[in-house]
């Protein structure tokens, strides 16, 4: 899962694609996850960190980890 | 080291335009008990969902309406629409409170006798009487509101068949300036029915013309339309003392009351827009005081409002099943309560309020039920925080229909709990099993095997 090259994010969770215009607010959660894509952490690793520091389990992760890329590709924001 | 608190990643689009004059957020606060009781304590004893049922605030709410209506007319009764909910718990508390009982069937006569009511207070409505029925609200000298001439053409012929004089009234619509007029019930006002069914019955010399019911609309938005009617309520009272020489006892105004729930599509929500208890009794005893009555002829007020007096003391506690997108982006969340219980989430957008901590996220969701049917949506959109599976949500304002209006449909009914004044909770009725469901199916013998190895 890779974030279009030219999406701007900040850690305050702003998302921005000059390409469409679009702007978005992420949550926290949102925002970090955003930040470790960006970083070309794969998906297993950030996931790995999530579970550590976070009180959630690997199964409700993955549940909400599926719906978060729904967004994503609703929000144009993911490379094809 | 302790792992810090989780929320499921979220991203919103920002819409650039004008901001939302009425906010955006809902609900700040989780509401995590119900009259001092916990909600989760509740889910836990009584399984979810279940609907709560608050004593005080029956009670409460009762008695402001009353005193609403008393302090400004001498001679007021108010009578349990039973209709509204007639979980005998419930209705036992209206009837400790004062309540007399009005019915619209033999069921719910049936009930109201079995409550302890004396016969002789209690008001049957409705346009289906039976025979039997009628003879027996005859014979406990109950008052019997007739609603077509069909029913008055009976009512005659069954005194032949008793020595009791039955005491009546009909039931008078009328254009009050609301529409569409409610008048598929009753006689009409305008065209004369009314006065001619009046007439009919004072020259049977069979009944005791009593009083004049009518019930012009429900969730009535003006207190106006009250007044117009006990105008032409009171016309045919002074007409049926005139000419018919028959004093009129009573002035039955019906029902029709708003709650506080707001009605779906409406623009403003309804603490802005529906008129208060107040509103409609200083509306209805002005008109009644100011109609003309002689102080010691002064009609007794009868009201039957139900929906105002139960809605704010009813809960539905439920419980998230599942989390999805749509395929427009939309979050829906499956709850396991649906339209089966919640009927009136036909009419209102309720208000819905989680019942555990949350933070300040919150999306644009459309909930659902738990049935495989597709009319059963709770509410279209509704901003609410992030849930998860498990979580629980408050219903509020439920009281009033549906309890009477469900349907046992794809699943079966819930418990129903009381919290009495005390802070102690009662089951008031038993949540449905499959042998409650099948004690009435019969199975033909031929069909009562089957063989599909």
């Amino acid at each position: 899962m890779n974030l279009k090259k030219n999406i701007a994010t900040s850690e305050a969770g702003f998302i921005f694609n000059p390409s469409t215009g679009d702007s978005f607010s992420a949550n926290p959660m949102a925002a970090e996850i955003l930040m470790h894509i960006k970083q070309g952490i794969s998906i297993e690793a950030i996931k790995k960190i999530v579970l550590e520091k976070y009180d959630v389990d690997a199964s409700q992760l993955d549940r909400d980890w599926d719906d978060f890329t729904i967004q994503l590709k609703e929000g144009n924001l993911l490379e094809n | 080291m302790q792992k810090l608190r989780y929320e499921k990643p979220f991203i919103q689009k920002m819409n650039a335009g004008l901001m939302n004059k009425f906010g955006t957020r809902t609900e700040y606060e989780p509401v995590k008990q119900i009259d001092g009781v916990s909600v989760k304590s509740m889910i836990e004893k009584y399984g979810s969902p279940v609907f709560v049922i608050s004593e005080q605030t029956i009670r409460r709410t009762y008695q402001n309406s009353v005193k609403a209506f008393k302090t400004r007319y001498p001679k007021v009764q108010f009578a349990w629409s039973y209709k509204t909910n007639y979980i005998n718990a419930v209705c036992n508390i209206f009837h400790q409170e004062g309540s007399w009982a009005e019915v619209v069937s033999g069921f719910e006569y049936m009930k109201a006798l079995g409550n302890g009511v004396p016969g002789n207070k209690i008001i049957f409505n409705g346009p289906e009487k039976t025979n039997e029925e009628i003879l027996l609200a005859i014979e406990n000298d109950s008052l019997i509101h007739i609603d077509h001439f069909d029913e008055l053409y009976q009512l005659m012929e069954l005194c032949d068949q008793t020595s009791k004089k039955p005491r009546v009234a009909i039931r008078v619509n009328m254009d009050t300036g609301i529409y569409p007029i409610w008048d598929r019930f009753g006689f009409n006002y305008e065209n004369g029915s009314a006065w001619n069914a009046l007439t009919k019955i004072a020259a049977s010399g069979k009944m005791t013309l009593t009083g004049l019911h009518c019930h012009i609309g429900t969730y009535m938005l003006s207190s106006n339309a009250y007044a117009i009617a006990v105008n032409k309520l009171s016309d045919l009272a002074f007409n049926c003392k005139s000419q018919l020489n028959v004093t009129i006892q009573y002035l039955d105004l019906g029902g029709g009351f708003p709650s506080a729930n707001t009605l779906r599509g409406a623009y403003l929500p309804a603490s802005d827009t529906n008129p208060t208890i107040d509103d409609f009794a200083e509306a209805i005893t002005s008109a009644v005081l100011n109609a003309g009555f002689k102080t010691d002829e002064l009609p007794l007020l009868i009201l039957e409002t139900g929906r105002a007096l139960i809605d704010d003391a009813g809960y539905l506690l439920g419980s998230v099943l599942a989390n999805k997108r749509l395929s427009d982006g939309r979050r829906a969340t499956i709850m396991d309560f649906g339209v089966n219980i919640l009927f009136t989430s036909f009419w209102y957008e309720h208000k819905i309020s989680p019942a555990q901590d949350f933070t300040h996220h919150t999306e644009d969701t459309v909930l659902y039920g738990p049935l495989c049917m597709n009319i059963d949506v709770v509410r279209e959109t509704i901003n609410l925080p992030l849930l998860n599976r498990g979580d629980q949500v408050v219903v509020h304002r439920v009281g009033a229909y549906n309890m009477t209006q469900w349907m046992q449909f794809i699943q079966m009914r819930p418990n129903v709990v009381l919290i009495d004044g005390n802070g102690q909770t009662h089951l008031i009725r038993e949540k449905e099993d499959i042998k409650y469901i099948e004690q009435l199916e019969k199975m033909p013998t031929h069909l009562s095997t089957i063989n599909l190895k």
